[in-house]
């Protein structure tokens, strides 16, 4: 329980995350496309069919949620999705199995697990982070849970060699954003704007400066998440940030109030997929088309409006 | 730790337990109010200003009323009640959120918002923000704005917007997650009045000091009227703040027996409860590291009380940590419990008190009796000296008791109370 006063001096680089990151930089010149879904939703069996829809059709990174009672992080899609998959009998078990089930299927496409602190503390951080690594995932993304408050986690994710994402917002001060950024590895989450996930209109206009301070503070690499839901702002986002995380436009193609026939569910997938091709399209084309100009935020659309005041 | 005294104890942690469990979009806000906090807490102008609203708003200090004739049912011990069911507005919520208010207006802060359960802290919150001239925003889940609506319309004649939850478990547990969604999206703006000594730190902290000031009263109350200390302090316990305000200036003195009393709901066998030191584990809920009702995967569990107030999976950090210590015990008292020691105070009394508070006065019958058969006594064999905290008073719950004793004649407005019927 000790305070973290020192940043952690944890790699931040050397994990499979980061040097996939660091190879579509290098070798592609464009940020990685991270896409999150829950486990669970709307059953255990097609959550894994809804994944494998979004590595087939351009994700680089996959982020799997656990579900949880109470994501004070998430806006009404992603808390319906969560809800849904514990009303269906969602298990935290089902993690492990869902991510051996995507890394035997896709083993180049690294899949961190998205989680509130409580399902951890109560499976017990070394235990978890040691089934997890088993399973072969990469590590986590701790939405709840600050460097401050993290030093089993920092063990156990050391002892286990997991990556550690945590997340950065506006409002975090230049000494938090060092401690963060220390304490992280794989790569350090940016949240675009104050608030919780949620498809927007506009991108925040404080993503790019956040993302430029996360690197002052000694980053390498930042993914910008919140809010981003269209290949148009995946790539506005795209061209200063090295990762485009997209979790409630995602999940929105597969909401439903009830049971979905295979016909019906199959539709869904249809509509996932084309969901997540503009998004691979999006950060494909971000720095290829990249105006040296002010960014315009855009519109879902396409349409183009002006960028908010600075 | 040693050399501080245990009622002076401060945040972050509180033993093991508290912390800040909470997105980084909080920290700097929940910095900005703990500095702000500490600045006033030096500042002799906050305090005056504090004490005044106490005395001319609140109607402070609340009275001490020695009641004779319940305590023939408590063993026969002497039981003195801290009234602070004859607060402003009804309970004693009043004394965190005046003092968080004032915190508000010194940070330039325009807009609260806040949860509440059965409607007492969304009331109170929206009374301090009439009376300051600040925007008010009350979030509550659906289930209690349905059975509370009476308190709905109290908070939007005192020109709330209440905001009905309509989120999972509908109750005060996702009231208290919407509320904090709101604050991540508004927090350079707005402030989060939070009613109970949880939640991320300096929270549990802070709260627990604008509650004290009841302890502080009733220590020297009864000082003066039984020329002692108090045997055993009884009190209700849902997130704890008022349990924690009347412990806090006993517990330096070890020869006063702390005793919390927790919802036992329908029974702690029945799993339908909110008996976290009973049935609960160490967990995280709401940014705070404490007890916590959850299943085998670490998920919140739903609770279950006749009083709303009571009817929360998870408990103040430092009533964890008082719990570890063995300075405190807890223990749940049932519905059946409560509502008998509800009816007990109307009869002998003349004090309808909040269900929640029943649970004290239940507990201090079952202290009193355990007492008496053991041959029990205060010093020098006098009677046991217990005293209660009457967190609130019990107008809120009339609709409730009307519907567990059959008060009403038949066929009288029945389709009314169920629609009112709340859990406290």
């Amino acid at each position: 329980m000790s305070t973290v006063t020192e940043p952690a001096t944890g790699p931040q680089t050397g994990s499979s995350t980061s040097d996939l990151i660091a190879r579509l930089r290098e070798q592609e010149n464009r940020p990685a496309l991270v896409g999150y879904l829950p486990v669970g939703y709307p059953t255990v069996d097609r959550s894994v069919e809804a994944l494998k829809t979004l590595i087939d059709h351009g994700t680089d990174i996959i982020e799997l949620g656990v579900p949880y009672t109470d994501p004070v992080l998430d806006g009404p899609v992603i808390q319906a999705a969560a809800q849904g998959a514990l009303d269906a009998g969602a298990r935290v078990r089902d993690v492990f199995r869902v991510v051996r089930e995507l890394t035997e299927y896709a083993p180049h496409v690294p899949v961190l697990v998205m989680t509130y602190w409580n399902p951890v503390l109560k499976y017990g951080a070394d235990a978890f982070a040691r089934d997890l690594a088993a399973a072969g995932s990469a590590g986590l993304i701790t939405p709840d849970l600050i460097p401050d408050e993290a030093a089993d986690w920092l063990a156990a994710s050391e002892a286990h060699g997991l990556d550690r994402v945590f997340l950065v917002a506006p409002s975090s001060t230049t000494e938090r954003l060092r401690l963060t950024v220390g304490a992280s590895r794989g790569f350090v989450y940016a949240a675009s704007l104050m608030g919780v996930t949620g498809e927007r209109n506009q991108v925040g206009s404080r993503a790019e400066q956040l993302v430029a301070d996360t690197r002052a503070a000694g980053a390498v690499n930042v993914c910008v998440g919140l809010g981003v839901s269209t290949g148009a702002q995946a790539a506005q986002v795209g061209r200063f940030a090295d990762g485009v995380i997209v979790g409630s436009a995602m999940v929105r193609p597969l909401l439903s109030d009830g049971p979905l026939t295979e016909d019906e569910w199959t539709a869904r997938l249809r509509n996932l997929a084309e969901v997540t091709e503009d998004l691979a399209a999006g950060v494909r084309s971000a720095r290829a088309t990249a105006p040296t100009d002010t960014p315009a935020a855009v519109a879902p659309g396409g349409a183009t409006t002006s960028g908010e005041a600075p | 730790m040693t050399d501080v005294k245990l009622s002076d104890v401060s945040g972050p942690y509180f033993g093991e337990y508290g912390g800040r469990y909470v997105p980084e979009a909080l920290i700097a806000a929940l910095d900005e109010l703990d500095t702000e906090f500490r600045k006033a807490a030096d500042d002799p102008e906050f305090a005056a200003e504090l004490q005044r609203l106490h005395r001319e708003y609140t109607g402070r200090p609340s009275a001490l009323t020695e009641v004779q004739r319940f305590a023939a049912h408590a063993g026969g011990a002497r039981v003195f009640l801290k009234r602070e069911d004859l607060n402003h507005t009804g309970s004693h919520k009043i004394n965190n959120v005046l003092g968080q208010a004032l915190l508000v207006k010194r940070m330039g802060k325009k807009r609260l918002i806040a949860e509440t359960g059965a409607g007492q802290h969304g009331v109170a919150t929206a009374t301090a923000a009439a009376l300051m001239d600040l925007e008010c925003v009350v979030y509550m889940g659906e289930e209690d704005t349905r059975r509370q609506a009476l308190n709905v319309a109290r908070m939007r004649l005192l020109g709330a917007e209440v905001v009905p939850v309509k989120i999972g478990s509908r109750t005060l547990k996702d009231a208290i997650n919407e509320a904090l969604r709101d604050w991540v999206a508004n927090v350079e703006t707005t402030h989060y009045l939070l009613g109970t000594v949880t939640g991320p730190h300096p929270f549990p902290e802070m709260v627990r000091q604008f509650h004290r000031i009841i302890g502080e009263e009733a220590r020297e109350q009864l000082l003066e009227r039984a020329g002692r200390l108090p045997d055993v302090v009884a009190a209700c316990v849902g997130g704890g703040s008022n349990a924690l305000g009347i412990f806090n200036a006993f517990l330096d003195d070890k020869g006063v027996e702390l005793r919390g009393f927790e919802a036992g709901g329908e029974g702690i066998e029945s799993g339908r409860h909110a008996a976290r030191f009973s049935g609960g584990a160490l967990g995280v809920l709401h940014g705070a590291r404490s007890y916590l009702l959850q299943d085998d995967d670490g998920q919140t569990l739903p609770s279950h009380s006749v009083s709303a107030g009571l009817d929360y999976p998870s408990v103040g950090p430092a009533h964890a940590w008082l719990h570890d210590l063995g300075r405190a015990t807890y223990e749940p008292v049932t519905d059946d419990e409560a509502m008998e020691a509800f009816r007990l105070l109307c009869r002998t009394e003349g004090i309808i008190p909040a269900i929640e508070s029943a649970h004290a006065l239940a507990g201090a019958m079952r202290v009193g009796k355990a007492a008496a058969a053991e041959g029990r006594t205060g010093p020098d064999g006098e009677p046991l000296l217990i005293l209660v905290n009457l967190s609130g008073r019990g107008d809120k719950d009339v609709a409730t008791a009307a519907r567990w004793f059959g008060l009403l004649d038949e066929g009288v407005a029945t389709e009314e109370l169920e629609r009112q019927e709340g859990r406290g």
